[in-house]
């Protein structure tokens, strides 16, 4: 595991993970190692960027010119489908339990994951 | 065995033209009057952090300005708990013979040494670079995120949360150093400007410049004796992404072990100082600590449980609320309130009895905890 990982935090539409050969643990945060067993024999995945919402917070206030020209934008913990969990925006009005589904959107001259609802 | 033998605590708001340094000093020298002691008996200093005037090494830049020559300093870093954090080393420095007499200080001019923006942008840091940080987010909106789901779970409504941003207004009015002096509703809280809903301006702690210290001590140095029992610690994560279940968080752990080291009962306590950053960081503790059951707090608020004169007086002096918050200087006013509780000067704040009290602080979103008991001893 060298380089920079081919995902969203890249600029890439994608949203990347790593499981374990060795357990089996899936973890979002990119490291060398696993953080359940120390193993380094990783893989990284591409998720489906399916999942569930967690926690909701739409934010009003922003700290940078920049985000502050989003505002308001819904910051969103979502459980994924393949087992961890990660930050993300969504679409403002969902709610805790919400199945959804990622694409991405531009924020503040970056590329972020964007959750909605499936309809 | 350790006591807290001296508290210093500024007025918070604003102190135009005064340094972190300077804050510091003054709540140091307070500290070390209160103890009865002079500036060249502190053998030992543990200082928090600016995030206006960052230093690799702020406990020797403090020292050498305030004129002491330390056997032992450093600083220490856990957020919002830093306070307990320093208070729990002191203790065990000054059991285990390192120090005679530990000075145990923070300050900060956060609200006008740099634009609230840079301040809200600064503690953002706490998240994650890549994952949280790019996104967004500010530190009301992690909290944010905490408490949409607390309230998901257990049922709290943005009318519950308000309650404790009431009561902690309504404490800071009795107290002169409080950086608010106007008495605020529920309808209030509720029509306070959206910051990172859940969270409304009023559920939100300020931004202040301010200083306290405490001096922690082998053995008493007056007739104001109060003993710190015991403490402990717990930490399962850093960012709100990694944070565990609500049920396994740290607050619970670290009250749990401070129990069995101690021995001491939640019945036994006898006043409160609970880390109140946000209107649910005060909800949830109060809950995770055995304070109020799941979910019941908001209910033992407006029952008036927490008021001076209820069963369990609750942050007398305001909190981080009301009284203010600078930093790590924040979390340490709990402590120079508890103080002056157990001691019977907290003049027009006094409770009947705060011969036992329990002291809980939370650092980055509910990631570092400190709980600790302390007695009075006569």
């Amino acid at each position: 595991m060298s380089g920079k990982p081919a995902d969203w935090t890249n600029g890439q539409e994608a949203i990347v993970y790593q499981s374990c050969d060795a357990c089996g643990g899936v973890q979002y945060f990119r490291r060398g190692f696993c953080a359940v067993c120390g193993s380094d024999t990783l893989q990284e995945r591409r998720a489906s960027g399916v999942g569930t919402v967690y926690a909701t917070s739409l934010v009003c206030r922003a700290a940078t010119p920049e985000t502050r020209a989003h505002v308001p934008y819904n910051i969103v913990l979502v459980d994924t489908s393949e087992g961890f969990r990660m930050m993300a925006h969504g679409a403002t009005g969902l709610k805790i339990g919400d199945a959804v589904t990622a694409r991405f959107a531009s924020f503040a001259g970056r590329l972020v994951p964007y959750f909605e609802k499936v309809t | 065995m350790s006591y807290v033998t001296g508290v210093g605590l500024t007025s918070y708001g604003k102190h135009e033209g005064l340094t972190s340094l300077d804050l510091m000093s003054k709540a140091a020298e307070l500290a070390i009057a209160d103890a009865g002691l002079k500036r060249g008996e502190i053998d030992g200093i543990l200082c928090g952090y600016s995030t206006v005037s960052p230093h690799i090494m702020l406990a020797t830049v403090f020292a050498e300005h305030f004129g002491i020559r330390p056997s032992y300093a450093h600083a220490v870093q856990v957020g919002g708990a830093t306070g307990l954090a320093m208070t729990m080393l002191a203790h065990h420095l000054a059991d285990a013979g390192v120090a005679r007499h530990v000075l145990v200080v923070a300050g900060e001019n956060r609200l006008t040494g740099q634009s609230r923006d840079a301040s809200i942008a600064a503690l953002a840091q706490v998240g994650h670079p890549d994952y949280e940080v790019t996104l967004g987010p500010t530190i009301p909106a992690y909290y944010g995120l905490v408490a949409s789901r607390y309230m998901h779970e257990y049922g709290l409504t943005e009318g519950d949360l308000a309650e404790f941003a009431v009561l902690m207004r309504a404490n800071a009015l009795t107290h002169p150093g409080a950086q608010f002096h106007e008495a605020i509703t529920v309808a209030d809280v509720m029509a306070s400007k959206p910051v990172a809903l859940p969270l409304k301006l009023l559920d939100c702690c300020p931004v202040s410049d301010g200083g306290a210290a405490f001096v922690i001590s082998r053995e008493p140095t007056s007739e104001a004796r109060v003993r710190i029992l015991g403490c402990a610690q717990a930490h399962t994560h850093q960012h709100v992404t990694a944070m565990p279940a609500l049920s396994e968080l740290g607050a619970e752990i670290a009250i749990a072990k401070a129990k069995t080291q101690t021995g001491v009962a939640i019945s036994d306590v006898r006043y409160a100082a609970v880390y109140d950053s946000f209107t649910i960081t005060l909800a949830m503790l109060l809950e995770d600590l055995g304070l109020a059951r799941r979910g019941e707090a908001a209910a033992r608020v407006r029952s008036g449980h927490f008021n001076r004169d209820g069963e369990m007086p609750l942050n007398t002096h305001g909190g981080l609320l009301s009284y203010g918050h600078c930093g790590v200087g924040g979390a340490m006013a709990h402590l120079v309130e508890t103080h002056l509780q157990m001691t019977g000067r907290a003049d027009n704040r006094q409770v009947r009895d705060a011969s036992l009290a329990l002291l809980h602080g939370d650092g980055g979103v509910l990631s570092s905890h400190v709980s600790m008991f302390l007695e009075r001893v006569r």
